[in-house]
């Protein structure tokens, strides 16, 4: 795979930030991936080609972790939306990004009815203390975010 | 990579209908890119992209990882079983390499 380092300078903390702001969270997305999507890159790009260029609504996903992280190489995280996960009404899928990571990418996880239960577990890198966000798109094509403000005392990722 | 593990705690029996944890983890560095060695060398970007799980062939979770995912990833989720089968595991390395797993679970 080639070195990504290219990719950096296409999404700075601030380009993110003014992207999600400004509303063009498909276009954040997409960008945010340079490396994930290179292993799925024609299925990963349709996927996101789902999100609207909408801004999300806060509400319905939740973020949960540690106000203050110690190590910040392994930082718990629980994401879960709050959605009855029948065929009719059911999570599609969650994008989260870490803005103070030198990639803010951090996941793009793909849901369905079969998990009747939108919770999701993982951990997770922060390079220092930051807001991290999650965004989830439901199966009417809205879009529901979060963010949370986590402290760390001792930086992940290295330099 | 050569000899990733993974380990997988699935429930072996559940009742039809019942909603399940399952958690996995797979031994992996996630080397970000990112981190220097002892001589000042940047340690090469060597991540696991991408995680799925079918069960029966049919999928009921994907997940990309990115180099913010912590090393050894840990991944738990939720699914309904209504039937006895399979899980099979799969995670993606950026170079290739395909790493898999399995758990059965008896329906009743």
């Amino acid at each position: 795979m080639p070195d990504s380092d290219p990719h950096i300078p296409a999404t700075t903390r601030r380009q993110f930030v003014l992207a999600t702001g400004g509303g063009l969270l498909a276009a954040a997305l997409a960008g945010l991936f340079p490396t994930a999507a290179a292993a799925d890159a024609t299925d990963v790009e349709k996927w996101l080609a789902a999100f609207s260029p909408a801004k999300p609504t806060p509400g319905k996903i939740t973020i949960g972790a540690p106000d203050i992280a110690e190590n910040g190489n392994v930082v718990p995280i629980t994401l879960t939306v709050d959605s009855p996960m029948t065929a009719q009404s059911y999570v599609k899928g969650i994008a989260m990004a870490a803005e103070g990571n030198p990639l803010p990418a951090v996941t793009v996880i793909e849901l369905s009815p079969a998990n009747a239960k939108a919770e999701v577990q993982f951990r997770m890198r922060l390079a220092k203390t930051q807001t991290v966000t999650a965004v989830a798109l439901m199966s009417d094509n809205t879009l529901w975010s979060a963010t949370k403000t986590i402290k760390v005392t001792i930086g992940g990722c290295g330099g | 990579m050569q000899n990733v593990t993974s380990r997988l705690l699935v429930p072996s029996t559940a009742k039809k209908g019942d909603l399940i944890e399952i958690k996995s983890i797979v031994m992996h560095p996630m080397d970000s890119g990112f981190v220097k060695d002892s001589n000042g060398k940047t340690i090469p970007r060597e991540i696991i992209t991408l995680f799925t799980v079918a069960f029966n062939g049919a999928q009921v979770f994907k997940m990309q990882f990115a180099p913010s995912i912590s090393s050894n990833p840990f991944v738990s989720f939720f699914v309904k079983v209504d039937r006895s089968g399979t899980f099979e595991f799969t995670w993606t390395d950026q170079d290739g390499s395909v790493y898999k797993n399995q758990a059965q679970i008896s329906v009743t």
